[in-house]
């Protein structure tokens, strides 16, 4: 079982990464706007002409 | 989330003679939040003239008021606190604090006290005051919002942690575990836990710190105790070797708390939107003239009394004035909810915030800022938020309730055991606060409210506040506007009455060529009827504003607008006295040429195609239809019988509505209150829940508790189905919660459940809460099938 004496402080260092990444995520914004990048992959995506009817709309909000 | 209990204890203190609370006060003063010369000067800069003319109205005299934002409410408590001791102040007149904005409205003589002494006397007891600021308040929000969602974070992943390593010594406990390992992991797991107490639960121990310096008892107290308790006792275990850890309690009680408030967060968020977005309905710059006659521009803010301003077409009007040069038709369709443009000439009076849309005016400002009618709409609008109903408040009080009894059950435990079992006592309490943990309670709403706001979002139901669902599903009236919500606030030309040997399709085609030229809604209606007609071009075509065209087409002269004006071009005009149709109510709209009276279209507004199908819905339901209206009785009447209303009030100003609406929640009614424009928002804010539709004023949909996405109403029936089926959940997840701490409260108060059983049946009955909330999720597909099939007819009145 010696093994776990690596492994759980190994778990420990991924903690702290995840920890740090997500606290990038949460300082650069990726939380900010839970609804729109749903709508917005709607938008852009089919054809360029759906696209620039899409930002238009955007603009004209 | 606050008690009886605060409420009480800060009552006893002022009743017990005010002055102890000051001197209370003073002694903590330079302990905490001493008043440094820094925040001293800074609250100073808020007394200039030039600073306060942004947030603060000036009345007669020396009296002044204004909008601060407060930081650091947490609770009803709170804001009583504030109030009170704000009121006591020498020279504060009123004082009113928004619980869902954190906004105080505060009146005050400028003569006996100063806006830094008011800012510093909510320093001095803890909370901080900022001038009301939409720009401010946004980055103070996102700020908060970052700053929860990280504390959440870290006591998300750490849990996760923590509750693995405690399973493993849960079953080395069964089975029986190395002493090297067991110690290693209580080790990690106090390494994991640490962040969290450091860096999540601060929230907590500041709001019980503050609570305990005021001498109150709120919510964080308990919470705070037993996050503490339970983190001591398996710290001393860690060190000596002996007793129990229970890192996963203290990591688990943090990220369910933390998530709760977050979820309080949001929904507060939605609350303070609404009047941001009413001040944005006036523009950021304005064209003033000045004496000799140029154009500047200047920021809308600037403006003084006194002001000449250019407003083109299609210009938002920066303030209330009145016109001094020109005529045109003005759209105020987001301050009166009225879909026809009104002409104005020189001399009317114009409201800031109103869209010029046919040509330019030159506008007399006569007031600015905070005096304006849109300002006048938003304190109003404030004031009816501050005075929502307290009926959910019902549910935090009696966890509160709870919470307090836990609390003294707690220390009751502890002492008893403390006398019988020296050993035991600890794990015995820590399980009474583990088996406790609100988790059940706090998830049961919440988790329900998600599912249903999910799947009402699906069915085209947006809801803004989920507290609301409760008054959806009990409401026993129902309030609709009439203009833009059983109609659909859009003109359309209703009849059409050829009256001479040209035929309909001719008559459209030569009314088109016409207002081709001409952006008025009515023009754009009678374009939209001409669609499929012959396309003939017109020339020489003039604007009369506000009263017609005129123009040839086919070489003949014809005139196209109001009868009046159509009569005065025409010889035989005698025909449009004695029409058929004087007595329908809509628009008219007169074609004639110099020698016949050709044509007469009556345009109006339609109903919404399913507008008839959802009032039966309701009815049916048992609820009671209202039809509130600012339009003329006739008009009413003719939407109320097309739909099957039969209580129709007709001819009511916003406050009318106001006061009507509040008569009928006074006899005990639970009213819904659908509508849109800014001049609904005061009723929509008073209702008991608020639906705004979707080509509603901007403004409507923030102050609404639910917003309609779609073009129909049937949405709002079914919407509150779903809600009496949420509710009936949520009901038996509080039954289950409830009954299941009844059990286990007694059990580990007697010391029959180890720690670890507490966390396991804790973590079962939230498992089962959640589950049965998501049995409304599941309902997306079958509410679907109902509101597609509505009915396709449309009915015009």
């Amino acid at each position: 079982m010696e093994i776990i004496y690596l492994l759980i402080p190994l778990s420990l260092v991924l903690v702290g990464a995840i920890v740090w990444a997500f606290f990038w995520a949460v300082r650069s914004g990726q939380f900010d706007d839970m609804e729109g990048p749903a709508h917005r992959i709607l938008m852009d995506d089919d054809s360029v002409e759906a696209g620039k009817k899409a930002e238009e709309q955007d603009n004209g909000k | 989330m606050c008690c009886h209990g605060c409420e009480a204890v800060a009552r006893a203190i002022l009743a017990a003679g005010h002055g102890d609370f000051y001197k209370y006060r003073t002694d903590n003063a330079p302990t905490g939040r001493e008043l440094v010369p820094d925040f001293i000067a800074q609250t100073r800069v808020y007394d200039h003239p030039e600073v306060q003319k942004s947030f603060v109205r000036q009345e007669d005299g020396t009296i002044r008021e204004a909008a601060l934002i407060l930081e650091g409410i947490t609770c009803a408590a709170c804001i009583w606190l504030n109030e009170r001791h704000l009121a006591r102040l020498p020279g504060v007149l009123e004082v009113q604090i928004n619980y869902a904005t954190h906004r105080a409205r505060i009146r005050w003589d400028d003569g006996r006290v100063r806006l830094s002494d008011i800012l510093q006397a909510v320093r001095a007891i803890g909370y901080e005051a900022h001038p009301y600021d939409p720009q401010q308040q946004q980055l103070a929000y996102d700020r908060e919002r970052r700053t929860q969602l990280k504390r959440l974070g870290v006591a998300g992943v750490m849990g996760m942690q923590v509750m693995m390593l405690s399973a493993a010594l849960y079953v080395g406990d069964w089975s029986g575990m190395e002493q090297g390992i067991r110690s290693f992991f209580r080790w990690v797991g106090l390494l994991l836990t640490t962040p969290v107490l450091l860096y999540s639960a601060v929230p907590f121990f500041h709001g019980a710190w503050r609570d305990l310096r005021n001498r109150r008892i709120g919510m964080d107290v308990p919470v705070s105790l037993g996050i503490l308790v339970a983190f001591a006792g398996s710290l001393h275990a860690t060190l000596t070797g002996l007793g129990e850890v229970y890192y996963d309690s203290v990591v688990m009680f943090v990220f369910f708390l933390l998530v709760s408030r977050y979820f309080e967060l949001m929904a507060r968020k939605r609350g303070a939107e609404t009047a941001e977005s009413l001040g944005q309905a006036m523009p950021v710059m304005a064209t003033r003239l000045s004496a000799d006659g140029s154009h500047v521009q200047v920021p809308v803010a600037d403006l003084a009394v006194g002001d000449r301003v250019l407003v083109k077409p299609g210009e938002t009007i920066p303030a209330d004035g009145s016109i001094e040069t020109g005529q045109s038709s003005v759209n105020e369709a987001l301050l009166t909810g009225e879909s026809t443009p009104l002409h104005k000439t020189t001399g009317d009076s114009v409201i800031g915030g109103s869209i010029n849309i046919e040509s330019p005016l030159t506008v007399a400002v006569t007031t600015v800022g905070m005096d304006t009618v849109l300002a006048s709409i938003m304190r109003l609008l404030e004031r009816a938020q501050g005075e929502k109903p307290a009926i959910t408040r019902l549910a935090d009080r009696a966890a509160s309730w709870f919470v307090s009894a836990v609390l003294l059950l707690a220390a009751g435990v502890a002492l008893y055991w403390w006398q019988h079992a020296p050993d035991s006592w600890l794990p015995i309490v820590v399980s009474v606060l583990v088996v406790t943990c609100p988790c059940a309670l706090s998830l049961a709403t919440p988790t329900a409210i998600s599912a249903v706001t999910g799947t009402l979002q699906g069915m085209g139901l947006l809801s803004a506040r989920g507290n609301r669902l409760e008054t959806l599903s009990q409401c026993s009236h129902v309030v609709f506007d009439k203009t833009g919500t059983l109609t659909q606030g859009r003109l359309s030309v209703g009849i059409i009455q050829c009256l001479s040997d040209i035929p309909e399709t001719g008559i459209l085609a030569i009314a088109a060529a016409l207002e081709r030229q001409s952006e008025h809604p009515i023009a754009a209606a009678i374009e939209r009827a001409a669609a499929d007609a012959e396309r003939l071009d017109a020339h020489d075509v003039r604007n009369e504003p506000g009263a017609g065209m005129c123009g040839t087409v086919n070489g003949r002269a014809f005139w196209i607008g109001r009868p009046d004006y159509v009569a005065g071009q025409c010889s035989h005009a005698a025909l449009l006295d004695d029409l058929p149709l004087q007595g329908t109510p809509g628009a008219r709209v007169a074609l004639a040429d110099a020698d016949t009276v050709h044509a007469l279209f009556v345009l109006h507004d339609s109903l919404r195609p399913d507008a008839g199908a959802t009032v039966k819905a309701l009815q049916d339901a048992g609820k009671q239809i209202i039809l509130m209206t600012g339009d003329n009785p006739a008009a009413a009447h003719a939407v109320a019988d097309a739909v099957g209303i039969t209580q129709v009030l007709a001819d009511l100003t916003p406050q009318d509505k106001l006061q009507r609406v509040q008569a009928i929640q006074q006899r005990g009614a639970i009213v819904a209150m659908v509508g849109d424009g800014i001049n609904d928002a005061p009723v929509l804010a008073a209702a008991d829940v608020s639906i705004a539709m979707h080509d509603a004023a901007h403004v409507s949909h923030a102050s609404a508790d639910m917003i309609l996405l779609t073009e129909q109403l049937m949405p709002l029936a079914d919407g509150m189905r779903l809600a009496h089926k949420a509710m009936r959940i949520i009901r038996q997840n509080l039954a289950w919660a409830v009954s299941y701490n009844l059990v286990a409260l007694p059990a580990a108060a007697l010391g029959y459940v180890a720690p670890w059983m507490a966390a396991i049946g804790m973590s079962a009955s939230s498992l089962l809460v959640v589950v049965n909330a998501l049995r409304l999720t599941r309902r997306r597909r079958a509410q679907d099938n109902i509101t597609s099939s509505k009915p396709a007819t449309a009915t015009a009145v």
